[in-house]
C-alpha cells in the first residue's frame, strides 16, 4: 500500500535520534555537533540562518565539526553567506551545493571558491526570491536558526533581529522538517513570542550573544560634500517634483546625506508632510534627526540595528514593536512592503551602464543581491494608485490611455561619478558580463536592470530617463550626467544640451542649487555624538563609532 | 607623483580684490589650491603636483571647463592633489575662485 506520510515519518526518526542527546528540548553545546550527525542526513537541503544581520554562529561551527562520514554534501539554502565558516564548510566537503542571496564580507572568497569549483552554484537570489523558493524547490529538511531567548518548551523570542526567522521556520517545521534554535539563555517566560514552540524541536543555549553586525550606520562625519551636493539634487529633482511619501532608502552615503538633509534643506524648502514619511527601512540612526522634527510618520523594518534599541522602544509611534515593547522586524514582510507599498527606491551601485543597468559585481567580488533587485524593481502586479506613481507612468507613455496606463515606480540611483580610490562609476560594460561568462552562468548577475531605473543622480545633475524615447536617448542622458570618466566625457555635446533644454537632464543650476551651498553645515548631524545628543541620549551607538 | 601645468588664455578679469586664498586640505581624496592674483587679466595657470598619475587628460576637461566657466584672469592656482575626485576638483576650485573674489588684501 502507499505511504502517503513518509516525510512525516522521517522527521519524526531524526527527532527521536536527537532526542537522546536533549533534555526535553534543550540540548548542551558541547553536545551540539553529535545532535547535527543524528538529525542531519548526507545531502540535506539545510538553512543555517545566515541574515543580512543575525548570525547562527554557534551553531556554524557545531555543522563545521561534524563527522564527515555521517553528515556531507549538504545543499545549503540561506539568504546570507556572511562567516568564514558558512564556506568553510564547503572547504571541508559538509557542504556541497549553495543557494544564497548576499554575501557581503565574504564575497571576495565566494568569487575564489566558485572559480576553483569548491562551491556548486545553484543561484543567487534577491532575499524574496529565497524565500518563495524555500516554499516550492528549496525547501529545507533542516532549519538551524538564531534567536535572543527560549522557554522550555521551546517558545522563542527574536529580539528585534527578528529578520528571517519566522519565514524559515514556517518553510521548515511546517513541511516535515527540524528546527533546531541557538539562543543567548533560556528563561521562565519569554518577553513575547515570535517563534511557537511546537514549531522548533530543540534549543541550545549559546555561551555567548549570537553575533549581529552594525550594518547600516554611517558616521556623518565621513560625508562629502559631493554626497551633500547630489542629496540636495535628489530631494529637490526627484522627492519634491513626485510628492514621494513612501519609500525605501538605499545603504549608501548618498542617502545618509538625504536623511540629515530633511529637517535643514528639506525644511527650508517647505517640503514637511509632503515627502519622506512612510518607510520601508532598517532603523538607520541618521534618520534620528528628521524622525525627531516630525517628519517620518511609519517605518516597516526588515531588521534592526546595533544600538537603536532603546529609542525604537520610546518611539513606538513610528516603528513596529511587539508586546514587550522591542522592535519587531521581519525581512520578507518588509520586503514585500518596499516592492509594493513603496513609491520609490534610492540607492547606490558599484556600475553603470551605457543602458542603465547596474551591478555591485566586480570580477573579483560576488556581493550578492540582498533586497535591492525587489526594492528596484517595478511591481507589475501592482494595482493601487498613487501620485508618484502615476506621473512616473504618464512620463514614461504620455500618450497612453490615463485608465489603461500603468505606473511606474521611481527607481532612482544615486552616486558620484568617481567611487572609491577614483574607479569610474559608469563604465561601457559591466564586470558582471565577464563574470558570467568566466563562470558560465547563465545570466549575468544584474542588481538593477535599466528598463527599471527610472532616474541616475550624479554630482553633474539628474537624468530622467522616464522622458527618453530612443535607446539613443538615453544612452546620452546617462553619458550627460557621468561627468569626467570615459563614459562622460564621450558624450554628444549637442544631444545631450537638447535634453538639458527638454528637462531630461537637470543640472543644480537649473534646479535652482549652486554647488557651493554643498556645505556640511546643512547636515542635521555632523558626527555620531550629535545623533546621539538628536536622541536625547536613547541611541547608544556601538564602539567602533564613538570617538568620545 | 606627477607634475601637470594648464595655461588657459581668459576672457575677463576675475572679480574681488583680495591678493591670494586657500582652501581644501591635502588629505587622501582631497586637495589644497592656493590661488594668487598674480598674472595679467588675461591670463590664467594652473600647476599641479599630484599623488595619482595617468590622469591627465581628466584634468585638462576639469580645468578647460572650470576656466570656461568661471573666466578666472588674472590668476594662478597651485594645487596639491591627495587623488581627490574630479567632482571635488572642480568644487574646491570654485571655492578658491569665491574666496578671493571677496574685498580685502
Amino acid at each position: 500500500m502507499t505511504s502517503w506520510q513518509n516525510n512525516r515519518a522521517a522527521r519524526d526518526a531524526r527527532v527521536a535520534a536527537g532526542a537522546g542527546i536533549a533534555r526535553g528540548k534543550v540540548v548542551e553545546a558541547h553536545d551540539v555537533t553529535r545532535l547535527l550527525e543524528a538529525v542531519i542526513r548526507p545531502g540535506d537541503r539545510v538553512c543555517l540562518e545566515g541574515d543580512n544581520q543575525k548570525q547562527a554562529d554557534l551553531l556554524s561551527r557545531a555543522l563545521l565539526a561534524v563527522d564527515l562520514s555521517k553528515v556531507n554534501d549538504l545543499h545549503m539554502v540561506q539568504s546570507g553567506v556572511v562567516l568564514p565558516e558558512h564556506l568553510d564548510l564547503f572547504d571541508r566537503g559538509v557542504a556541497k551545493r549553495l543557494d544564497y542571496a548576499y554575501s557581503g564580507p565574504q564575497s571576495a572568497r565566494i568569487a575564489r571558491m566558485l572559480f576553483g569549483g569548491k562551491i556548486e552554484l545553484g543561484a543567487v537570489h534577491t532575499y524574496l526570491e529565497l524565500f518563495a523558493r524555500y516554499f516550492i524547490d528549496l525547501t529545507p529538511h533542516v532549519a538551524l536558526i538564531a534567536a535572543v531567548s527560549a522557554d522550555r518548551e521551546g517558545n522563542l523570542y527574536t529580539g528585534p533581529n527578528t529578520e528571517d526567522t519566522p519565514t524559515v521556520v514556517e518553510a521548515t517545521a511546517f513541511k516535515d522538517g527540524v528546527v533546531i534554535a541557538q539562543v543567548n539563555e533560556i528563561v521562565d517566560t519569554v518577553p513575547r513570542v515570535d517563534i511557537p514552540a511546537d514549531r522548533v524541536h530543540f534549543i541550545v543555549k549559546a555561551n555567548k550573544p549570537f553575533f549581529v553586525e552594525p550594518l547600516f550606520t554611517r558616521d556623518p562625519a565621513a560625508i562629502t560634500e559631493g554626497q551633500i551636493l547630489t542629496a540636495m539634487l535628489a530631494i529637490k529633482g526627484v522627492y519634491a517634483p513626485y510628492g514621494v511619501q513612501r519609500l525605501n532608502h538605499g545603504i549608501g552615503f548618498s542617502t545618509a546625506a538625504i536623511e540629515l538633509l530633511l529637517p535643514t534643506f528639506g525644511e527650508r524648502l517647505g517640503l514637511k508632510g509632503t515627502i519622506a514619511s512612510h518607510f520601508a527601512l532598517n532603523p538607520h540612526p541618521a534618520l534620528i534627526p528628521a524622525i525627531e522634527s516630525g517628519w517620518v510618520r511609519q517605518i516597516h523594518s526588515f531588521g534592526s540595528e546595533v544600538g537603536m534599541d532603546d529609542y525604537i522602544r520610546a518611539r513606538s509611534d513610528v516603528y513596529f514593536t511587539g508586546s514587550d515593547g522591542s522592535l519587531r522586524s521581519n525581512r520578507a514582510f518588509c520586503q514585500t512592503a518596499g516592492l509594493y507599498a513603496c513609491d520609490m527606491f534610492i540607492g547606490s551601485t558599484l556600475q553603470i551602464d551605457l543602458q542603465g543597468n547596474s551591478s555591485t559585481v566586480t570580477t573579483s567580488r560576488i556581493a550578492g543581491f540582498g533586497g535591492a533587485p525587489n526594492m528596484g524593481a517595478d511591481a507589475r502586479g501592482r494595482r493601487h494608485p498613487s501620485e508618484p506613481w502615476l506621473k512616473a507612468g504618464a512620463e514614461a507613455d504620455p500618450d497612453g490611455s490615463a485608465l489603461m496606463r500603468r505606473g511606474r515606480k521611481l527607481v532612482v540611483q544615486i552616486g558620484e561619478t568617481f567611487g572609491d580610490k577614483n574607479v569610474p562609476l559608469f563604465v561601457e560594460k559591466l564586470d558582471a558580463i565577464e563574470l558570467a561568462e568566466k563562470l558560465k552562468l547563465d545570466l549575468a548577475p544584474v542588481m538593477i536592470y535599466g528598463d527599471d531605473v527610472t532616474h541616475i543622480i550624479t554630482e553633474e545633475g539628474v537624468a530622467n530617463l522616464l522622458l527618453c524615447r530612443t535607446a539613443q536617448e538615453r544612452e546620452q542622458a546617462i553619458r550627460g550626467v557621468a561627468g569626467y570618466t570615459d563614459v562622460g566625457r564621450r558624450r554628444d555635446y549637442g544631444m545631450v544640451s537638447r535634453l538639458r533644454e527638454r528637462g531630461v537632464i537637470r543640472r543644480p543650476e537649473d534646479l535652482g542649487i549652486n554647488p557651493l551651498d554643498a556645505d556640511r553645515s546643512l547636515l542635521a548631524a555632523r558626527s555620531i555624538k550629535d545623533l546621539v545628543r538628536w536622541s536625547g541620549g536613547l541611541y547608544a551607538p556601538p564602539s567602533k563609532f564613538r570617538n568620545w | 607623483m606627477e607634475d601637470l601645468n594648464f595655461q588657459h588664455q581668459v576672457r575677463a578679469r576675475a572679480d574681488g580684490t583680495r591678493q591670494r586664498a586657500i582652501v581644501g586640505v591635502v588629505a587622501s581624496g582631497n586637495l589644497e589650491v592656493l590661488v594668487e592674483r598674480s598674472l595679467p587679466d588675461a591670463e590664467c595657470v594652473v600647476d599641479i603636483k599630484t599623488a595619482a598619475t595617468g590622469f591627465g587628460a581628466v584634468w585638462s576637461a576639469v580645468i578647460g571647463d572650470f576656466v570656461e566657466r568661471y573666466s578666472p584672469g588674472g590668476l594662478k592656482f597651485s594645487i596639491n592633489d591627495g587623488g581627490a575626485r574630479p567632482d571635488t576638483v572642480s568644487l574646491r576650485l570654485a571655492q578658491a575662485v569665491r574666496l578671493i573674489a571677496e574685498a580685502g588684501q
